[in-house]
């Protein structure tokens, strides 16, 4: 009486149907959008939200032998992987002091990095577009939008690392200080490998940003530099007739992000609280 | 600061004081030539300051100094004109009506996600089946490119022929004749009905986490001296949610004001300027119309209404955690 059982712990009728709701808004455009690509336009037409009969499966095949679209995952995933290279050896090699030496300015010199998670980048982007293109002469180039994805990412990067750094235990780093090691080569040899877990979490969280990056690749790549989210739109505006093509073409682009995402999802979700907790 | 506890309190718990002595006598040793710590300092901190100083900082700095200037992009940066630009967007409609759409978005996402979020969070937080099924499904839009997002959802509201009016019309209702992305009542409330979609998973998925690290122990408790679920909720979960909730709120402030990607794909700042934000409004008046004195004067203002909320925010949250918290 007083007590039943699990009375709070596990849920009814009602909680279920609450989550195939939730379920039905957030998966049914994606999956409108991957079935919208196996109909064909009339099909489209006739019944905006039919299921495909018969399925179509020109417009995946007409995707995939697009040299475009394999053009532009190239550049998304060079420029996500430059990215995420600098912003991390960038991100860990600044965390380390800030998390091990104690010297004056250690506090203001992290308060650099915090308040750089303030700067929204759109404050930046006009000025930076004409720095990238005419001082550096970046314009089109991966290195263009990745140098700056990375200075933006860094902040972030640097806010995780530390507490991370922080509780790497000190006695491994003094038994190779004892025998003689320098603080560069322990960094290089014994910090970095052992921060491994924490590094793939920033490097997943510098990736995904960057892989679905608009603003800056919209200013600075053009033509066959062109990213996939910078793809999927101009391909939707110039084919708008085509819509199962578009659907063909943005459901295939989801796809990396996706299987990342459920590759390393206890990394990103591991990441994001630390950021929030941080 | 946790932080800081938690990794003192690893470093020290192994051999307790005899560790704590060995560190100091190890610690004192590199640390004593001054100039040679300050030479790997400066070798681990330069290339990320480096990188900070030329992407980062140079671009805001030379945002201030260029929106005192008319420049359409081209020649020397020589026509100074002290604060027009600014007199100028100020009294911009176009630049004032993206203000107050920004910050239409920054309270609606505050007033409506948060409590959606923190609903279906607290109803999803016990021992159901596929709840680790529930939470990736329920992040799947997060991750996906606001780009790509925008797109599908472009599609699904297209007027008459998208899946959206289909089904209005299916239960007798009449589906707004532009579309909703082309009715100027509707577009802003239809881009962040759809921004509610890509960015609910990330409050849902933090609250649950939050959630998690609330002691069972203490909804049991609460539970044999007769409270009820609600009471439970009100009085224990959400209080000891509050520094996840306070900092959820913060990302979303930060996010809304600089709110672009989105737009562009849906709406593209129409009809008739219904959906412009202040990132929509520079990139048309720098790279659209090469007027950077007015784009610069647009982001100087962006960057001070982010700060100032960030500062007012900082403020409150500092006030509430050391007057109620602490």
């Amino acid at each position: 009486m007083i007590r039943r059982a699990r009375p709070f712990g596990s849920g009814g009728p009602l909680v279920y149907l609450l989550a195939l709701v939730a379920v039905i808004i957030t998966l049914g455009p994606v999956v409108y959008g991957a079935l919208g690509g196996f109909r064909s336009n009339e099909q489209l037409a006739s019944d905006p939200s039919g299921l495909p009969d018969p399925w179509v499966f020109s417009n995946y095949t007409a995707v995939l032998s697009n040299e475009a679209f394999w053009r532009y995952a190239l550049n998304s995933t060079i420029v996500a992987l430059v990215t995420t290279f600098v912003a991390v050896l960038f991100g860990v090699m600044a965390a380390y002091p800030l998390a091990r030496y104690q010297f004056k300015g250690r506090e203001p010199l992290f308060m650099v990095f915090v308040l750089g998670l303030l700067f929204p980048a759109a404050v930046a982007i006009i000025p930076l577009f004409i720095l990238v293109s005419r001082n550096l002469h970046l314009a089109n180039t991966w290195w263009g939008v990745a140098l700056p994805q990375a200075a933006f990412a860094l902040p972030i990067t640097v806010v995780i690392l530390r507490p991370f750094l922080m509780a790497i235990p000190r006695e491994l780093e003094e038994a190779a200080l004892i025998d003689g090691a320098s603080r560069v080569g322990i960094f290089w040899r014994l910090v970095v490998p052992l921060s491994m877990p924490a590094l793939v979490t920033v490097g997943v969280l510098a990736f995904v940003a960057s892989w679905n990056a608009y603003l800056l690749p919209l200013l600075l790549l053009q033509d066959d530099m062109r990213t996939l989210p910078l793809g999927v739109a101009d391909y939707s505006s110039e084919h708008s007739s085509d819509t199962a093509g578009v659907l063909a073409f943005t459901t295939l682009a989801m796809i990396p992000a996706l299987i990342l995402f459920l590759a390393m999802q206890r990394r990103i979700v591991s990441g994001l609280q630390g950021a929030v907790k941080g | 600061m946790t932080d800081e506890d938690v990794a003192l309190s690893t470093t020290s718990t192994p051999l307790g004081g005899a560790t704590r002595r060995d560190q100091r006598r190890v610690a004192s040793r590199p640390l004593g030539s001054g100039w040679r710590q300050r030479l790997e300092i400066a070798f681990f901190v330069t290339p990320a300051l480096a990188l900070m100083a030329v992407f980062v900082v140079w671009p805001i700095v030379s945002a201030v100094r260029m929106s005192f200037y008319r420049w359409k992009g081209f020649g020397p940066m020589d026509d100074f004109i002290g604060i027009d630009n600014y007199r100028y967007v100020l009294s911009d409609d176009v630049f004032t009506g993206a203000v107050t759409h920004n910050f239409i978005i920054v309270f609606a996402s505050i007033l409506i996600q948060l409590p959606l979020g923190l609903a279906v969070a607290l109803l999803l937080n016990r021992r159901i089946h596929g709840q680790g099924l529930l939470r990736t499904i329920v992040f799947v839009p997060y991750v996906l490119a606001e780009v790509i997002a925008g797109v599908v959802w472009y599609q699904l509201l297209q007027p008459e022929s998208g899946v959206i009016d289909g089904l209005i019309s299916a239960v007798g209702l009449t589906p707004p004749e532009q579309g909703f992305l082309g009715t100027p009542g509707l577009a802003l409330g239809t881009v962040f009905v759809v921004l509610t979609w890509k960015y609910l998973g990330l409050a849902i998925l933090l609250f649950l986490a939050g959630l998690q690290g609330v002691p069972h122990d203490l909804f049991e408790a609460a539970q044999l001296d007769g409270a009820s679920w609600w009471q439970v909720q009100r009085r224990i979960a959400i209080p000891l949610l509050g520094p996840t909730i306070r900092t959820w709120c913060f990302l979303s402030m930060i996010g809304s004001l600089q709110l672009f990607d989105m737009v562009w794909i849906l709406t593209g700042g129409g009809p008739a300027n219904a959906t412009t934000t202040m990132a929509t409004y520079l990139i048309n008046q720098g790279t659209g119309r090469h007027n950077y004195g007015i784009a610069g004067a647009a982001s100087v203002i962006l960057f001070v209404i982010g700060f100032l909320m960030a500062l007012i925010y900082q403020v409150f949250v500092l006030r509430r955690d050391t007057t109620v918290e602490r």
